[in-house]
């Protein structure tokens, strides 16, 4: 089992951080088309935290299922958290005047997708993608 | 950090390297001067070399192409790779009303049909 973990403070954070994913994944036999939406997947996440909690981190692991081999990707931080994580998880919605496009765009890349948040605690997605 | 080179009335930008937000934010503000300071009609922006467009960049790119349209140059994006272009259909982001093309040849290509058609 292999990991990383990449401390997300400034944007250009969010590029090692998916620069992490891709070469994990790339590692681990994923598809440049699968790579590519890893990458893009934490590079939404990641740019969250900048967002809405100013730093987190985002740790990149090799996971299996039996003989299934994956990737887990997991964006945390100490920010405020969400009030509403159905809101959150809607297309278009945004409390920062963003696309709103971050979190339900990281869940359609991905295979698995898990948001945990309290507030005035902090927030942490769990996301997953297994080998085709 | 994105050179911007002048071709006849056409600006051709080629972004070389992953940019981060504010680097993108600079490029836009430089294309819309160069625009005025050339008479620029055209605007090619070549993005060959970019393994990953998310939302942020994506619409960074939508507001540059808008942006020049103002500024009286079209605009034409090039280059954007088959996974990049998977993804941003997975995203469910378009580049409503901006054009797009293989890469610079046919972006010239393009620009100039849309300057015969102006005539």
């Amino acid at each position: 089992m292999s990991e990383k973990r990449i401390a997300i403070e400034r944007e250009v954070d969010i590029i090692a951080a998916r620069q992490a994913g891709r070469q994990l994944a790339g590692q681990l036999g994923f598809s440049t088309t699968d790579q590519t939406l890893i990458a893009t997947a934490i590079s939404e996440v990641a740019r969250n935290i900048l967002i809405y909690a100013q730093r987190g981190e985002i740790v990149v692991t090799s996971i299996a299922d039996g003989a299934r081999k994956g990737i887990e990707v997991i964006a945390a931080d100490h920010g405020p958290g969400i009030e509403n994580l159905e809101l959150a998880l809607r297309d278009g919605y945004s409390t920062k005047n963003s696309l709103g496009l971050g979190l339900p765009g990281a869940r359609r890349l991905m295979d698995d997708f898990d948001l945990a948040s309290e507030l005035g605690r902090g927030t942490r997605v769990t996301m997953k993608k297994w080998k085709r | 950090m994105v050179p911007i080179l002048k071709q006849g009335d056409t600006l051709i930008a080629s972004i070389v390297a992953a940019l981060s937000d504010d680097d993108l934010m600079k490029f836009r503000d430089d294309l819309a001067q160069r625009i005025g300071t050339v008479r620029a009609r055209g605007v090619v922006i070549d993005v060959t070399a970019l393994d990953v467009l998310d939302s942020f960049a994506t619409r960074t790119l939508r507001g540059i192409a808008y942006t020049a349209r103002l500024r009286g140059a079209e605009t034409v994006i090039v280059g954007i790779q088959p996974e990049v272009a998977f993804t941003l259909v997975q995203l469910g982001l378009t580049l409503e009303g901006v054009s797009t093309a293989l890469d610079l040849e046919e972006g010239l290509a393009l620009l100039a049909r849309k300057k015969q058609e102006r005539r």
